[in-house]
């Protein structure tokens, strides 16, 4: 019998504001433990929480791009539960009026169809401090550096169907916030992590028991965790078991998940408003004003990559992952010319050499304009594809422009056809037994003139033009 | 020269005035204050913390300002103390709990900085219930605190502590807080005034927190007048808490000599209904004629829904007050437990140990009342009477200026009268929560005795951000009578 699994995610993008949502404390990742910490955020006793205006027009640009209702009037409440890196007692977040309600973002399937994916609501909250259980003996030590850190937690409709679709709504959204600049993105760092909600049923019946994955903050351990997930809830129900609602871990290493807690050891958060917060009121003009300053999303990116250069979707797609891959690729192909051209390269020679040296594209060292000096020499068959490899090598090694280095180090392709032609002619009157058997008709002999030829000429000719000339003469012309 | 004594007691307006003709130093009054609470305060127990050394050297620095800078403010070298709930930058700031008796303040709170830089002395830091929570002054980690008239009976609360201090002439001026009636009580058990503010009007920056959106914090001194000059020091907008009110601050001395022809004055008649003792309301009625002599007309006023205040604050206070005492888990500051066994253990016994009885009552109550399936019943209905509450006193406003009554249903009852019994004790503020309910500024004034010689208060309740007109009103009052100067025999 087949089953069915439904998937909410609930993400939490870390915003990326200077300073922390409710006090002036810098949100830098990686300071000494607590140097980041204000009275504020220390939670001392008579101070009081101011929130940062930056990180409400971040939600409202996430709530445009995802065609949502924004909320007029929305609330700040208090969770609260005690836990030590929590240091108010509470956790200030968003609970009956969310800032951002009711949007939506469509995802592409493997077989090229498009799905909606449904976000029920997008809300405001800070960040808790780190507990560090392991650097010492017998106790645990607090760092409230992340305390009151701005996230934006934004919850999906149970709307996907596989741990491939969670993974790309995921990315999806990844790009998304890292396009309109309000995430880094950063999952190693926890900038960027989920909360999985995962169930089965049999298709067409209601949903099932759901069990929540708490902080997956890796693609990879999306799906992994929701497949582990639901071949276990099969397993259960299949057996004759109930799976029961609860709060389970993943463990990467054991490529499984654990029970953390039941539903029965569920905190009652009380939540209620925050007396120490007004209420934030957005008005339809403050809606304008952010969606007026809103960068291109990466839908629009995409269709307009297709259109204005006929790129093909593939190309389009990788190109707009991300704004900085597609604003190298535009920034080159306005110096080039060549839209196609610009592509292969970024997307090829260029990506795999950001993956040697493990940078991303914001810290290439090769600019666009460089970038674009050297396809130049490709274009007018200054260099072969072979050279332009090592050109590109000494590109990224600063060893100077495009066309110093074709100088310094000789690449410039040999298309002279009278200098190829005889250089030919000696390699037929060197061969006459492989000449023999190709007259024959063995052609596959004439990859060995190929190569032999390219030796000759150590990859500086032309091999459009060396192949038309050794057919031309092994023709027997 | 004048001699120490005497200068305890002038007002504040007669002190700026001695320190700027040069009649005494900042340091000779600071001297003649700390020895009074050094003489009386072990009977009273109306001081926490006494700054002798601090405040002498805060004096000192005031008396060189005043040489080297000929306009100073009206503040500057005039003593008075803050309700130990203020936080205040190296000093003990206990909230009159064991929980925080190890705890100094890193900062000052909003209105300690902006007094300490109008060059005000800070003798000390007053008594008050703990966390703010009493009407009595009886629920103190650091013992109970006596009425200055009468030392078996109690100072009211939470602010019992700067009530007594001011109505003994311990302190020219105090900072009291007033959730539901902490700084109105008090002044009207003690025989003195006491003003708080319009919600928003002061900041709460630094004012440990009971219930966020009632906490206020308001001048006690001897007289209207006293209290303007103060309010005009600390209040205004404070970026630091969001509910701090931008409206425009105006000198609330400038018209305190108002005449009163034509004001509009309502009582509320369910004020003056069953509970109310008679001497209080003899007092009231007296006042109130007073008043009218003055040139104001009288009439009554309803209030429909004011009978509901009571339970509602019950729900809305220790709510948030459940929440704000949170942050109190042996973890960060204040008291700890010995050898915690886990964390689990850290907190209860944390928490158990550290607050009193009525700290834990109102935890609990407020925890009840938040729960999953209680919320809409409590919490939610709670804020739905408080909206109501709100909308009589504005349909009240369009028709008065001010609103009188009493600030108590008694005078100061005895220590110990209603230790047993929470729900009578609540019944103090019965009064003055609903005007805290509704965010309206209240004060309370002294209009005479009962006859065990206790003082009654009359409350004064205006509309929002018309505590301007409120001082204007008591302080002719106080023009035309002498009930605020009057000091208990004993502390003459």
């Amino acid at each position: 019998m087949e089953w069915e699994t439904v998937i909410g995610l609930e993400i939490h993008a870390q915003l990326s504001t200077h300073s922390k949502i409710f006090s002036g404390s810098s949100t830098a990742y990686g300071a000494a433990p607590n140097t980041q910490a204000s009275l504020v955020d220390l939670g001392m006793p008579g101070t009081l929480p101011v929130l940062n205006k930056k990180a409400v027009e971040m939600a409202i640009r996430l709530g445009v791009a995802i065609d949502a209702e924004i909320a007029p009037l929305s609330v700040f409440a208090r969770k609260n539960y005690f836990y030590p890196d929590l240091p108010k007692g509470y956790q200030i977040s968003q609970y009956e009026l969310p800032i951002v309600g009711n949007g939506h973002m469509d995802i592409t399937l493997d077989n090229g169809d498009t799905k909606r994916i449904g976000i029920t609501r997008a809300h405001l909250e800070e960040d808790a401090g780190k507990s560090l259980h392991e650097d010492f003996q017998g106790q645990t030590g607090i760092d409230l550096n992340r305390a009151g850190t701005p996230l934006l937690e934004i919850v999906s409709e149970p709307d996907m169907r596989s741990a491939k679709e969670a993974v790309a709504y995921m990315k999806k959204l990844h790009a998304l916030v890292r396009y309109l600049g309000v995430c880094d993105g950063n999952m190693q760092e926890g900038s960027f992590r989920c909360d999985a909600n995962v169930s089965v049923r049999r298709p067409g019946e209601p949903f099932g028991t759901r069990a929540e994955i708490k902080n997956l903050n890796s693609f990879r351990f999306i799906e992994k965790a929701i497949n582990f997930e639901v071949e276990r809830q099969i397993d259960l129900i299949e057996s004759g078991q109930t799976a029961v609602q609860e709060t389970r871990l993943y463990d990467p290493d054991a490529d499984e998940t654990r029970s953390m807690r039941g539903k029965e050891d569920a905190n009652d958060y009380r939540y209620f408003p925050d007396p120490d917060l007004l209420p934030v009121a957005i008005s339809s003009e403050d809606i304008e004003a952010v969606r007026a300053a809103m960068p291109e999303l990466p839908e629009t990116k995409r269709q307009r990559f297709l259109s204005e250069y006929q790129l093909s979707d593939y190309d389009a797609e990788t190109l707009t992952n991300n704004r900085e891959t597609a604003d190298y690729f535009e920034a080159t192909t306005q110096a080039c010319g060549d839209a196609k051209l610009a592509a292969n390269w970024v997307m090829g020679g260029l990506t795999s050499l950001m993956n040697r040296h493990d940078i991303d594209i914001s810290a290439v060292p090769v600019s666009p304009e460089a970038l674009a000096g050297m396809l130049k020499r490709i274009q007018d068959n200054t260099i072969s594809s072979s050279a332009a490899k090592e050109v590109l090598d000494a590109l990224w090694q600063g060893e100077g422009s495009a066309d110093a280095i074709i100088e310094a180090k000789g690449l410039k392709q040999i298309s002279d056809t009278s200098a190829i032609e005889s250089t030919i002619d000696e390699i037929i009157a060197n061969n006459p037994a492989q000449v023999e058997q190709y007259r024959a008709g063995k052609e596959k002999v004439f990859g060995f003139f190929v190569g032999q030829a390219m030796k000759a000429f150590k990859g500086k000719a032309d091999p459009a033009v060396v192949n038309q000339i050794l057919k031309q003469k092994l023709g027997g012309a | 020269m004048s001699k120490p004594d005497s200068l305890t007691t002038l007002s504040l307006a007669q002190l700026r005035d001695g320190l700027q003709s040069g009649q005494f130093s900042s340091v000779e009054l600071t001297e003649a204050w700390l020895a009074r609470v050094a003489q009386f305060d072990g009977e009273l127990n109306s001081f926490i913390s006494v700054l002798h050394d601090d405040a002498l050297a805060q004096a000192r620095q005031a008396d060189q300002q005043r040489q080297a800078d000929s306009v100073a403010s009206p503040l500057a070298g005039i003593p008075y103390a803050l309700k130990d709930l203020f936080c205040t930058k190296g000093v003990l700031t206990s909230c009159g709990s064991r929980m925080l008796e190890n705890f100094t303040a890193p900062y000052d709170a909003h209105v300690a900085s902006q007094l300490k830089a109008a060059g005000a002395i800070l003798l000390g830091k007053n008594n008050m219930d703990e966390f703010a929570m009493g009407s009595s002054n009886e629920n103190a980690y650091y013992g109970a605190v006596k009425n200055p008239w009468n030392p078996a009976h109690v100072p009211g609360g939470s602010s019992g502590g700067g009530s007594a201090a001011v109505a003994a002439r311990l302190s020219p001026m105090v900072l009291g807080t007033d959730t539901g009636g902490s700084i109105r009580q008090p002044a009207s058990f003690c025989g003195i005034t006491g003003i708080k503010p319009t919600y928003g009007r002061v900041s709460r920056y630094g004012m440990i927190a009971f219930a966020s959106s009632l906490d206020q914090c308001g001048p006690m001194a001897a007289s209207a007048e006293d209290c303007a000059l103060t309010l005009n020091s600390i209040a205004g907008f404070d970026p630091r808490d969001s509910t701090s009110a931008q409206a425009a601050v105006p000198d609330y001395t400038a018209t305190l000599n108002e005449p009163l022809a034509g004001l509009r004055i309502g009582l509320p008649r369910s004020f003056f209904a069953e509970g109310l003792e008679q001497a209080v309301a003899s007092r009231i009625d007296e006042a109130v004629k007073t008043v009218e002599k003055l040139g104001a007309t009288v009439k009554d006023i309803e209030l429909p829904n004011a009978h509901l205040a009571v339970p509602a604050y019950y729900i809305v206070a220790p709510a948030e007050a459940s929440s704000n005492l949170s942050r109190f888990d042996g973890v960060r500051f204040g008291f700890r437990c010995d050898n915690p066994q886990d964390l689990q253990d850290l907190y209860e016994r944390s928490r158990w140990e550290g607050f009193g009885d009525e700290v834990k009552r109102r935890i609990v109550m407020g925890t009840y009342a938040l729960s999953a399936g209680y919320y809409d019943a409590y919490y939610r209905k709670a804020q739905q009477v408080r909206r109501l509450i709100k909308q009589d006193f504005v349909a009240a406003f369009q028709e008065v200026d001010v609103i009188m009554g009493p600030a108590a249903p008694t005078t100061a009852f005895k220590l110990g009268e209603k230790s047993d019994d929470p729900v009578s004790m609540y019944l103090a503020d019965i009064y003055t929560i609903p005007t805290s309910l509704a965010g309206l500024p209240g004060m309370s004034f002294p209009i005479g005795f009962d006859p065990q010689g206790l003082p009654v208060g009359m409350q004064l309740i205006g509309n929002y951000f018309d505590e301007a007109r409120m001082l204007n009103v008591a302080h002719q009052y106080q023009q035309h009578t002498d009930w605020h100067q009057r000091v208990p025999e004993r502390f003459a």
